[in-house]
């Protein structure tokens, strides 16, 4: 098991689809949704497991979606 | 939505939430701008040195008109370009307040620049942040004075040409030697790194003004997709490729006395 578990909560309703967080995710954890939110974007959404909660796609929203939490495992 | 490792969410394992000086309004720009990098971190940050009640700020004209909004700080709007001389008013009233202007390059750099440079001459105790994204932002994309030379904007539709528009203004480099600034320094938000930077610069803007120094500016090269007409992803390589070189980052001025 990863010595690191992540993971993070979006505000899909917020999220504006920019993919800004997707490209800054070294673990390729996040990716588009195919379906579309309230206001009519898709939105970003996690794929896999691989987080380590290292934050890099909360600093890069500009509309502060997303919410990271991150757990060391002994 | 799907949520993978939903056991682990709990309040002892958070690493990052939206700071809470920033309100509930959703944010009105355009995806993947610039903009709210810069509240964010600016909030987080005022979140951090725990002065959200000891903060004014002060809301420009332009993209981000609406900054009172989105930052639960006491805010002010200014006259387009007065920002500045709206602060030394704020900041001589209230010198224990930290005062604080944010503007972007069409406030700062064209109809306000005497405003700007008068207020940083003065020495007045204030911090500026100036969002440099070269282009008119709010009114539909026109040149900026901060427009890169051969740019393509509404009102230089072949390129920005030196000798009819002129060269682009570096208002750092050209604020920086003055007696009576303190701190200058150019970060950018398109990278996480770069981010982190920007967060650094802007709490270390907040604490020379709390000593006294003098008038601080952090620059932040940013983008603007939805005028360059290309996605977010490919607006922050824009800024990587085309911007950073003519407007390289780092400390410009920084003060002797620490």
């Amino acid at each position: 098991m990863a010595k690191l578990t992540g993971t993070v909560v979006i505000d899909i309703e917020h999220c504006k689809g920019c993919e800004l967080c997707i490209d800054a995710c070294p673990e390729k954890t996040l990716a588009l949704s195919k379906s579309i939110n309230k206001v009519g974007y898709r939105y970003a959404e996690q794929a896999n497991d691989n987080c380590t909660g290292c934050a890099n796609c909360s600093l890069m929203c500009p509309d502060s979606v997303i919410t990271v939490y991150r757990k060391i495992n002994k | 939505m799907s949520n993978f490792n939903s056991d682990i969410i709990s309040p002892e394992n958070l690493v990052y939430k939206k700071p809470s000086t920033l309100t509930d309004t959703p944010l009105h720009y355009c995806p993947g701008c610039g903009h709210g990098t810069v509240h964010k971190l600016l909030m987080e940050v005022i979140e951090e040195m725990g002065i959200q009640n000891d903060t004014i700020g002060v809301a420009p004209v332009g993209c981000s008109v609406f900054a009172y909004h989105y930052m639960d700080v006491d805010m002010q709007e200014a006259a387009h370009g007065r920002a500045c001389a709206v602060a030394t008013g704020i900041k001589r009233c209230f010198p224990e307040r930290y005062v604080f202007t944010y503007q972007g390059d069409g406030d700062l750099a064209a109809i306000g620049t005497a405003e700007t440079i008068h207020a940083a001459n003065r020495g007045e105790n204030i911090l500026t942040i100036f969002i440099n994204n070269g282009i008119y932002g709010m009114t539909s994309g026109q040149m900026a004075p901060t427009t890169l030379e051969g740019m393509v904007t509404t009102t230089s539709p072949h390129g920005r040409n030196v000798k009819e528009q002129g060269y682009p203004l570096k208002i750092s480099d050209l604020i920086a030697p003055l007696p009576g600034v303190a701190y200058v320094t150019r970060q950018s938000v398109h990278k996480p790194a770069n981010v982190r930077k920007l967060k650094k610069a802007i709490k270390q803007g907040l604490e020379y003004q709390k000593k006294g120094l003098g008038y601080c500016m952090i620059e932040v090269v940013s983008n603007c997709p939805s005028n360059l007409k290309i996605s977010a992803l490919e607006a922050n390589k824009f800024v990587e490729n085309e911007m950073l070189p003519f407007y390289p980052l780092g400390d410009i001025k920084v003060p002797e006395v620490k």
